[in-house]
């Protein structure tokens, strides 16, 4: 029975290691931000870079002499895309590890979440998620008065793609999305607009994130004959999709992917497949691809330099959010302080900051600051983006 | 363990309600009474489905859909049609009772493999409902805004109300469920753990028992689900996945499946692994979770409930 | 862009539901041959699959293997990982009842999983089709040369796996072990072996499916699960420890998938093959190749 006795000895001595670990953490002459990002599970594709993001700049803040002379703290904690976890870690860092702002979640349905524990505790959010919700309360019309949001809405894309189409001439669509937030919400929004744009939508199909084949879907809208296909998608999916276009003889037929496309991987991925191929994409995306004198160029580009030198592994279009929305807190600290309500005052009153996603201007009617005009639409080309106007 | 002795839950209910105040003086764990109103409500699952597996011998790897229906009826119903959130949670238990049995009858015909793949496929297919009537459920992007709750007045909105709230259905519902075990009824479910046809030669009546377990462990899971959906005023599908099932069984089978002590137990461990103390293993989250349940069940098949009995056991060499 | 008739619709759905079908037999004859043997139903036996596609990719990429050397490398990899699941979470285990076995078998299948997820990432990862990715047009569907791979392994796994139960000694001996350990052992056969190589030959078939469907549909870490609940679906469906079984009801499960999917709402698709799942399981456990006599007679 000795395993056992081992076995027993080695619980107890982990559980009391578990114990131990969580001590307090040292007081420290500090700015310190939160962070809750869904760094492993379900959405580590959004808060993996963004992570490895905002740790870049605040080792690259730090290395500068920090702000003001003070060191920026960060404190990152993994929702794992879960809502039980994503609300204790948001409680946590505003009552125990008392940050003077938050920045994320990365998930949209966890933001939502967490928005009454802001509100509640008077803390800033600046999120990193898409969803219009997140800065307009229905109730009052309004934003919330603590939560702020970088990612452009997912209405902005569908609005670059539909005014794409319509210069097109192309009226009859079929949509295609995946049924997770991510696809919900994009499906959500080409629905909602799609009147004001004359757009008529013909078939709308959907599919698992974790669908191995979508030939059943596309073959039902080929025997609709579209003029166009919208799919709204992220993860293997969309390039799953991509190849069984192809497959099925429909190369045709336009298609354009959501802003999630926007990664070389994924290109890659889609073996030739995704010639052709169009989505809209901010501007981080195509910084090499932006004329000199484009304000984001600079930004974009020591963004990109920066990330793959440091990460070796290509640029994601989320970890952008991260940049921006830590920057955003960055510069409020630095001209107003570590007062929570300074910070807030100064994010509402910010206009012309040059992120990575757009330049934002915020009001106390708008607590995200972009408009369409942050997207531009790209094509793919010799296995590359190229602009396409 | 037919005789489940009072002095424990005494000193239990004691030591739960003295945790609060404890933890404030601590500042290392001054969060934790947040994370135990969390383990409380999987308690509630927990007790139930230990009554179902340990004792009547039956498997469900699809609890976290009565967990979910008792949420989202709650949910739906209080911030759609602003109805009186306790009587969403007692309407949430009553359907949640009704489709257990519509479920649990005939799957309960069934032996081992097939009722896993039963209440596996029930599961799944309830998230995949929740998943996709985005008009009802808000679809994966959830439900949100969802009021908290309030009796006469007296609002539970803050951690330490909602903390008693919940541990005192946790021990009112432990009382109940140990009555229940030292019954005529406990006793009737052992013999069907044991053997099928001896029991049912007895003149027990076998299909009877094995729903009545089934629907309180649904039941139970139910009333957990609106008094969680009601603390993090937000529910989404995501919470009520297969592997939020699987975690179930591993509380069980950690703390002890024979052994309604043990459902605590092992609940409480878990819930503060996975929200605390493996924080700092991210990554090896799921791993953890796999050895924990291999180590378990292969070298202790009682649980950590066994372990007393084996430290006994080297005292009597 | 013309309209393709409903006809052709028809057809497409139909293959695809076969290949994805082919994916899903094959799951459930892994399945079947550890349950012949042991009883027991193996709930990591999509991971199995999961590792075929990212070891083969891992062979074929990262060490530069041609896919002729990768293929039975990656088998020989996956193999090993069945053995040692037989020898660290099955064998240990003292007083096995269906409740433990199952929850064992639950175990390893997150441990592999997190595993996995800890070598590769989350990323999925691709290969290149076995021959070409020129699409077959046949009668308005459209085919790829890949899914005939697939089909073709089924049909060659099928006719070996059948061949070795009835013909060879070994798989007599397998059979034997399952329906009385005891008797098997008192003729001199080897019980504890006999799980072992069920365990192996049940993660080499796993691998096989993996490597195949990967070029097709990619793969990465947490593939397995879905596809351990179809396949297993599959399995009970066409009866619990029928190989022909096992191949229809995987073709079938498939097949659901793909004509719901088109046809109704894609967006139910997964359901509509577990609640056919949830009929048969209420009106004929048995399944439909498989006898109820013989399901009595089982231990669980």
């Amino acid at each position: 029975m000795t395993l056992r006795r081992i076995f027993i000895i080695a619980t107890i001595c982990f559980f009391g290691m578990g114990l131990l670990i969580s001590q307090a953490n040292a007081l420290d002459e500090a700015y310190k931000v939160g962070a809750v990002f869904s760094v492993t599970g379900r959405a580590s594709f959004l808060g993996d870079p963004e992570k490895k993001t905002v740790e870049m700049m605040a080792e690259k803040i730090n290395a500068a002499g920090g702000i003001n002379g003070k060191k920026l703290e960060l404190v990152i904690y993994d929702d794992e895309g879960d809502a039980t976890k994503c609300n204790l870690a948001v409680k946590k860092l505003i009552t125990r590890d008392k940050v003077c702002a938050v920045i994320g979640p990365s998930l949209s349905g966890l933001s939502l979440a967490v928005i009454p524990v802001a509100e509640q505790n008077k803390t800033p959010l600046v999120s990193c998620a898409a969803s219009y919700k997140i800065v307009h309360n229905e109730k009052t019309g309004k934003p919330y008065h603590w939560v702020f949001k970088t990612p452009q809405s997912d209405s902005m894309a569908v609005e670059a793609i539909y005014t794409h189409l319509k210069n097109r001439g192309i009226t009859k669509i079929a949509i295609m999305s995946v049924t997770t937030g991510y696809g919900a919400s994009g499906r959500s929004e080409l629905i909602r607009l799609a009147p004001e744009f004359n757009m008529n939508i013909i078939a709308d199909e959907k599919y698992g994130p974790k669908d191995t084949d979508m030939t059943a879907q596309l073959t039902k809208i080929k025997g609709m004959a579209p003029a166009a296909i919208v799919n709204w998608s992220i993860g293997p999916t969309q390039v799953t999709m991509i190849r069984n276009w192809k497959d099925l003889g429909m190369t045709a037929i336009p298609l354009y992917q959501s802003h999630g496309f926007g990664s070389r991987k994924n290109i890659e991925l889609a073996a030739g497949a995704a010639e052709g191929v169009l989505c809209p994409l901010g501007a981080c995306n195509i910084a090499e691809l932006l004329p000199a004198d484009h304000p984001q160029k600079s930004v974009t580009m020591d963004y990109l330099k920066s990330y793959t030198a440091k990460y070796n592994e290509p640029l994601s279009s989320f970890g952008g959010h991260g940049w921006d929305a830590l920057q955003l807190v960055v510069d409020a600290l630095s001209a107003a302080g570590d007062d929570k309500a300074a910070i807030r005052d100064y994010l509402e009153k910010k206009k012309g900051f040059v992120g990575q996603h757009g330049i934002f201007n915020f009001s106390p009617d708008d607590h995200n600051g972009l408009s369409k005009a942050a997207f531009s639409m790209v094509i793919v080309k010799d296995n590359d983006w190229a602009l396409v106007d | 363990m037919l005789r489940i002795a009072k002095l424990p839950i005494a000193v239990f209910a004691l030591a739960i309600m003295v945790f609060p105040w404890t933890a404030h003086r601590i500042p290392a764990i001054e969060h934790y009474p947040d994370i135990m109103v969390f383990a409380g409500i999987y308690c509630l699952i927990t007790m139930g489905l230990s009554l179902l597996m340990g004792y009547a011998g039956q498997i469900s790897i699809g609890h976290a859909a009565f967990f979910g229906i008792g949420a989202y009826i709650s949910a739906i119903l209080t911030t759609n049609y602003g109805m009186n959130p306790w009587a969403c949670m007692v309407i949430g238990m009553a359907v949640t009772a009704v489709v257990a049995v519509l479920v649990g009858a005939p799957s309960l015909k069934l032996r081992g493999h097939y009722l896993a793949m039963a209440t596996l496929a029930f599961g799944i297919i309830i998230f995949i409902i929740f998943n996709e009537e985005i008009e009802w459920t808000g679809g994966p992007d959830g439900m949100s805004g969802i009021p908290g709750l309030t009796l006469f007045g007296f609002e539970f909105n803050s951690v330490e109300r909602y903390y008693y709230l919940v541990w005192g259905f946790v021990i009112a519902a432990f009382i109940f469920t140990v009555n229940v075990i030292q019954s005529g009824t406990g006793r009737a479910l052992r013999a069907i753990h044991a053997s099928e046809p001896a029991a049912r030669a007895m003149g027990v009546d076998v299909s009877r028992f094995k729903i009545l377990v089934f629907v309180y462990s649904a039941v139970l899971a139910s009333l957990a689900g609106s008094l969680y959906a009601h603390y993090l005023n937000f529910v989404n599908p995501a919470t009520f996945d297969l592997f939020f099932s699987i975690k179930l069984l591993i509380m069980i089978a950690l703390g002890g499946m024979h052994n309604i002590w043990g459902a605590i137990v092992g609940t409480g461990l878990i819930t503060f692994l996975s929200n605390e103390w493996l924080h700092y293993f991210e990554e090896f989250e799921v791993i953890v979770y796999g050895a924990i349940l291999l180590f378990v069940t292969v070298l202790l098949p009682e649980g950590l409930a066994g372990v007393p009995g084996i430290v006994k056991g080297w005292f009597r060499r | 862009m013309e309209k393709i008739t409903l006809a052709s619709q028809l057809l497409q759905y139909l293959i695809t539901g076969l290949t994805v079908g082919s994916v899903y037999a094959m799951v459930a004859v892994g399945f079947n041959i550890i349950y012949n043997v042991t009883e027991i139903i193996n709930f990591a036996q999509g991971e199995f699959v999961m590792l075929g596609g990212l070891i083969m990719v891992f062979m074929n990429v990262a060490m530069g293997l041609p896919l002729i050397l990768a293929f039975p490398a990656t088998i020989i990899l996956v193999t090993l990982v069945g053995i040692l699941m037989d020898r660290l979470a099955i064998r240990p285990i003292r007083r096995p009842s269906v409740l433990t076995l199952i929850i064992a078998t639950i175990a390893v299948s997150i441990l592999i999983k997190g595993t996995a997820s800890f070598i590769w990432g989350k990323d999925p990862f691709d290969l290149p089709a076995f021959s070409g990715r020129n699409p077959i047009t046949f009668l308005g569907a459209v085919v790829q040369p890949q899914y005939f791979w697939v089909m073709g392994f089924l049909i060659v796994t099928a006719v070996a796996l059948s061949v070795f139960f009835d013909r060879t000694i070994i798989g007599k001996a397998m059979s034997a072990c399952a329906d009385n350990p005891d008797a098997a052992s008192l003729v001199g056969i080897n019980v504890k072996q006999m799980i072992l190589l069920s365990f192996a030959l049940s993660a080499a078939i796993g691998a096989v499916a993996g490597i195949t469907v990967t070029p097709i549909s990619l793969m990465e870490y947490d593939r397995g699960a879905m596809l351990a609940v179809k396949g297993f679906g599959a399995a009970i469906l066409g009866g619990l420890g029928s190989f022909p079984g096992a191949i229809l009801g995987g073709l079938i499960m498939g097949s659901i998938e793909s004509f719901g999917a088109g046809l109704i709402s894609s967006g139910y698709k997964d359901a509509f093959a577990l609640i056919v799942l949830l009929v048969i399981l209420f009106f004929k456990p048995s399944g439909l190749l498989g006898s109820i006599e013989i399901s009595r007679i089982k231990r669980f």
